[in-house]
């Protein structure tokens, strides 16, 4: 390379960096609401985070299409790609924060951390739905942050009433073993502390079986440990390529897959990929699957159908992709009723709190949202930030979950003590972690 | 005396009183140590003729796994995507040749091991790009490779053999005695040993290095697309994929950079000891020691011999 | 024109040994310095908290790095697990005494660090090159799974993630969600300017040399009385401690809360890259590789929006990707020695220029 190469090389450099000089165009222009998502469609957890992000969007594609965004105000979307990375979540937090975001989703435990502190300092809600920190069902002490509809102590409460049910009552449970599998992260570790809290009320073992992220694909060694302990039941809490890997290793060693029940993280393609020998395989859910719901067919034809999405179209309905479309749910009814409380069209964060504070999703709301039966009435309020509401037990059947249970209610005597403990900690431990002073709206 | 106990005597206690999950135990860390001493396999051709230690042969496992299922996904049949497939890791053998290889001959090793870094950057975005990065199902039944399980009752107990597991054996030890007949018996094979020995001495006796390092990198390719399929099948094709990987490389180590035999005996040696470590003694200390046990079993061996079981013996001279 | 050593002339050896010997260098260290200093008057919230804290952390785990890759010819792939021990150490020494200052802890918490590190070291008299890459390997993994396994070093927390509690230097937030990016910037700047300038100071003295000595030939170094044991041993643990605060200042002015996740071996890699990208053993080329691959991809980002193009994130990503790894080629074949030796190239044109033969 000569003297050309370098003058070719120092001009390519010069262009990167006068490129990431210029600041960053603003997007949020008259009457509209900025929308940040923070997607993952690269890396090691694109499998869920795939669907996740094309439901989330296309929502808010429907109503901007259908509606001409909420309230008069078009719905500015922007996906910031984080690849499960706390570090890139962070720069998308960066990027976004001066752009008057309404709040933040950003599916990921460990970018969610992070933001909680943040939110109040720079007036902007952290939505994590039914992920991140528990204990920010607090109102009280998390303002700032929401995670409804249910916790992951919630989740495991349902998973051990549902066992409780098909063994004939929770005492029944007395002399069995249940096994645990997870993810070796914050996310799966959350659960042990209740799992063993019930272990000794009920008295049943406990096994735990750790899969770390790096071994996510190679978990014969869990499983041959679940051979030798045989336990009545298996939960999983797992995410990205463990889910279909756990499903596939209990496959290949007979495991009755009607005992093995995980959180509601799995995904169609991941029961799918293990054959015949899925059928019965469990999770939980709170919403419907499938595409039978007007609010589904309208995203069908108004954004779909037009090529504005990038889902495929028979993905349409899957579990993720209809969790997706349910956050974005929440994120416009939270816009919507911050509008009301305002009365203005461009709302900001500190709105948009308020609005999540009174979301209340009743029957006649969900009809006129064309959700009629996809979910269960929900109502957040300034001290409950998260609902506690019921979910229920789904199957697959070896082409689609089906739903196989009633409502399974959360366990709230044993949660809401953990809950507040866990808030109480946590206030401790960063000393000087504000009081409320937001002031509560009453529901309009 | 506890803790004594529970190191020392539990672990073979549990061992003798249910041998058939003994038995289980050395099966499947067998087939894993199978699978990490195929990627180690691709490690050590390359690192043999090129000099070159080629940290994107992880990526290179994905990549040509899902080069296979995206072809199909759009609709080619299933062995005409195998074929494409080879093709197309024969023009990326080519492409890294004349843009990586050549450019950077003579440089440190140090260079090239970082510019196959580079390599491997540009092979997520490129294949992301173009089959996305959503997880996908391998083809099993299509490329004809069994489903399902063999029990077989032994020892008062059952031991389950995945069929694909005995498949992906038979698979890799054929591929190895191929490449051990293409290595003595053919002229590139020879020619292949010769670089191996010396880069000079052959160039002066007419060996084209370009193609050797051509064919070197395509049989790489070929033992990655073979180590792709089968893991594929064992979990899902996906970037995740490319972390296993890693673990090829205490393998490589344990069993000498340079050694073929090395690597097939250095991946069942870590296969089989990180099952037995794990599934014997992890859980006296909270299960999940298989992410680092591998290297330190590597890490034991070297401080033995630090060449590796099979590597040529490191000769310093001032 | 400008850029002459004409008429300057060293009359000590002092004088000839110095690090900056042209006076024009000197002036352009002080402009750098006083420009980092102004930036936080100038520049955004943006520019502050997502380009410069980050970068002025990696460029100091680069230098870490590099004290053991570039200057002493040890291949390490461990960074990531030494940096989390500094993050770790940090937030139990600022819970167990939170009265002490944090930048203390932060700097104490190399010490951590550097123990641990040298720990690691000590196969790397026995073992070389790639295969002391791979031991290394085995520390990055082990310590990652400490953080994971046990609950003392995150003090029980129910996530298993290390929240950073708020403290203050002369009464203002320097961690926490209170801590202006201001303040966070000028923290980081000044420990990386300092360690910087020590850092500078050791490989210009007899323990650098000695450094350099091992990478050069660790036989030969042997042979003139160096002895490698220790020499290897000190490099592993400067190089750990470098890293260490790196890592703390990571979680305690950047992140802000941490999984163990965030010390994963993605970040090993990341510096490394770093390292050779900028120039083994140069100090300015860490910090020219830590800009060029921790601001490129932001900077990548930010290019179609440039041009009114909408471009779905996800094939941001993917250019992005790929575009990095064609550059890393690209700059090894254009200058295998790294940035810094293109920055030498272009002060060597530029002391002839106008008129170069």
């Amino acid at each position: 390379m000569g003297r050309t190469g370098y003058r070719y090389l120092a001009a390519a450099v010069a262009g990167c960096l006068a490129a990431g000089a210029v600041a960053l165009p603003a997007a949020a222009a008259e009457d509209s609401n900025f929308v940040p998502l923070f997607t993952y469609r690269t890396g090691p957890f694109s499998g869920s985070g795939i669907p996740i992000a094309n439901g989330m969007r296309d929502y808010l594609e429907m109503l901007n299409q259908r509606d001409g965004g909420i309230g008069g105000a078009k719905i500015a979307i922007e996906e910031c790609e984080t690849g499960y990375d706390t570090k890139k979540g962070l720069e998308c937090y960066e990027a976004v924060k001066g752009k008057n975001p309404v709040m933040i989703n950003p599916w990921s435990t460990g970018i969610t951390l992070p933001l909680i502190p943040k939110a109040k300092v720079d007036k902007i809600p952290v939505l994590s739905m039914a992920y991140g920190l528990s204990a920010s069902a607090l109102g009280d002490t998390f303002p700032w942050v929401f995670n409804p509809p249910n916790t992951y102590w919630d989740g495991l409460s349902m998973i051990i009433r549902y066992i409780g049910e098909q063994e004939g009552g929770l005492d029944k449970l007395k002399g069995k073993k249940l096994g645990y599998i997870y993810l070796d992260a914050g996310f799966g570790k959350e659960p042990i502390p209740m799992f063993e809290q019930f272990a000794k009320d009920l008295g049943f073992e406990l096994k735990l079986y750790p899969v770390a992220a790096t071994d996510m694909q190679n978990q014969s060694s869990q499983w041959l440990g679940v051979r030798r302990d045989r336990p009545d039941y298996m939960v999983m809490y797992g995410w990205g390529a463990l889910n279909p890997t756990a499903i596939k290793e209990a496959v290949r060693i007979n495991y009755p897959m009607a005992k093995f029940i995980s959180i509601w993280w799995p995904s169609e393609d991941d029961a799918k990929s293990a054959g015949d020998g899925a059928k019965g395989f469990k999770e939980l859910n709170w919403h419907g699957v499938g595409t039978d719901f007007p609010v589904i067919k309208d995203i069908q034809k108004l954004v779909v159908d037009k090529g504005l999405s990038q889902v495929a179209k028979d993905k349409v309905g899957e579990v993720l992709y209809n969790r997706g479309v349910y956050n974005s749910m929440l994120i416009a009814e939270a816009i919507r009723n911050a509008q009301k409380l305002t009365g203005k069209k461009a709302v900001t964060g500190e709105d948009v709190r308020r609005g999540l504070e009174t979301i209340d999703l009743t029957p006649a709301r969900l009809k006129e949202l064309g959700m009629e039966g996809f979910t269960d009435p929900l109502k957040l309020t300034c001290s409950d930030h998260n609902g506690h509401g019921a979910t229920f037990m789904q199957e697959w059947n070896g082409e689609k979950y089906v739903k196989v249970s009633g409502p399974l209610k959360p366990m709230t005597d044993k949660v809401e003590p953990l809950v507040q403990s866990a808030a109480k900690d946590y206030a401790e431990k960063n000393t000087g972690w504000p009081k409320r002073t937001e002031v509560c709206d009453k529901a309009s | 005396m506890t803790i004594l106990y529970a190191i020392f005597v539990d672990p073979f206690v549990q061992m003798a009183g249910a041998p058939d999950l003994l038995v289980q135990a050395l099966w499947d860390g067998l087939v894993s140590g199978v699978l990490y001493a195929l990627i180690a396999l691709g490690f050590v051709l390359i690192f043999k003729a090129s000099g070159v230690f080629n940290f994107a042969q992880g990526i290179m496992v994905v990549f040509a796994a899902l080069t296979l299922v995206g072809l199909h996904e759009k609709g080619v049949p299933a062995f005409l995507a195998l074929a494409l497939t080879v093709a197309v890791m024969f023009v990326l053998a080519v492409g890294v040749e004349r843009v990586v290889l050549r450019p950077l001959v003579n440089q440190p090793d140090i260079i090239l091991f970082i510019a196959t870094f580079g390599l491997t950057y540009f092979l997520i975005g490129f294949g992301e790009l173009i089959f996305g990065g959503n997880p996908k199902a391998m083809i099993t039944d299509q490329l004809f490779l069994p489903r399902g399980v063999v029990d077989v009752p032994m020892l008062g107990g059952m031991v389950s053999f995945q069929k694909i597991d005995i498949a992906a054996a038979i698979i890799a030890s054929l591929m190895v005695a191929g490449l051990a007949v293409f290595f003595q018996n053919t002229r590139i094979g020879r020619a292949l040993r010769a670089v191996a020995d010396s880069h000079k001495a052959a160039l002066s006796v007419g060996i084209s290095l370009n193609q050797i390092w051509v064919i070197v990198w395509f049989a790489a390719g070929l033992v990655a697309l073979a180590a792709g399929i089968m893991w594929g099948a064992r979990s899902e094709v996906s970037f995740a994929l490319e972390i296993i990987a890693l673990k090829a490389l205490p393998v490589l180590v344990l069993g000498g950079l340079t050694s073929v035999p090395g690597a097939i005996i250095g991946g069942l040696i870590i296969g089989v000891g990180e099952k037995l470590g794990e599934f014997y003694w992890g859980p006296l200390v909270g299960g999940g020691i298989e992410s680092w046990l591998a290297y330190f079993i590597a890490l034991a061996v070297l401080l033995v011999r630090p060449q590796g079981l099979f590597g040529e013996k490191i000769i310093e001279r001032i | 024109m400008l850029y002459r050593e004409t008429g300057q002339f060293k009359t000590t050896y002092a004088a000839d040994m110095a690090v900056f010997p042209l006076r024009q260098d000197r002036i352009g260290l002080a402009v750098i310095l006083a420009a980092a200093l102004t930036l936080p008057f100038v520049a955004g919230e943006y520019m502050l908290s997502a380009v410069m804290i980050p970068l002025l952390i990696f460029a100091l785990a680069t230098i870490g790095l590099n004290l053991l890759v570039g200057y002493t010819g040890l291949l390490s792939l461990g960074t990531a697990g030494f940096m989390g021990v500094g993050a770790y150490a940090c937030y139990k020494l600022t819970t167990f005494f939170p009265d002490v200052n944090i930048v203390v802890w932060i700097l104490v918490s190399g010490f951590f660090s550097a123990g641990v590190g040298a720990l690691f070291g000590l196969p790397s008299l026995r073992i070389k090159g790639f295969y002391l890459a791979v031991a290394t390997l085995a520390a990055q993994f082990f310590l990652q799974w400490c953080f994971t396994r046990i609950p003392w070093l995150y003090n029980n927390n129910i996530s298993g993630a290390i929240e950073v509690p708020g403290r203050t230097l002369f009464g203002e937030f320097v961690t926490g969600p209170n801590a202006s990016a201001e303040m966070r910037y000028l923290v980081v700047l000044a420990v990386v300017a300092l360690l910087t300038w020590i850092a500078s100071n050791l490989v210009h003295g007899r323990i650098g040399r000695s450094w350099m000595a091992v990478r050069d030939m660790d036989i030969a170094a042997e042979l003139i009385g160096i002895r490698l044991l220790p020499t290897k041993l000190l490099a592993f643990a400067v190089s750990s401690f470098y890293c260490g605060v790196a890592g703390a200042l990571m979680v305690f002015l950047w992140y802000g809360s941490a999984e163990p996740e965030v010390f994963s071996i993605n970040q090993s890699f990341l510096i490394l890259f770093m390292v050779i990208i900028g120039g083994l053993g140069s100090l300015i080329g860490s910090f020219f590789g830590a800009a060029l691959i921790y601001v490129l991809p932001i900077a990548l980002k930010a290019v179609p929006p440039l041009f009114g193009l909408s471009i779905a994130a996800a094939t941001v990503e993917h250019m992005t990707f790929m575009i990095v790894g064609a550059l890393i080629i690209g700059f090894l074949i254009a200058e295998p020695h790294g940035l810094a030796r293109l920055w030498q190239t272009g002060k060597q044109k530029l002391r002839t220029w106008p008129f170069p033969y």
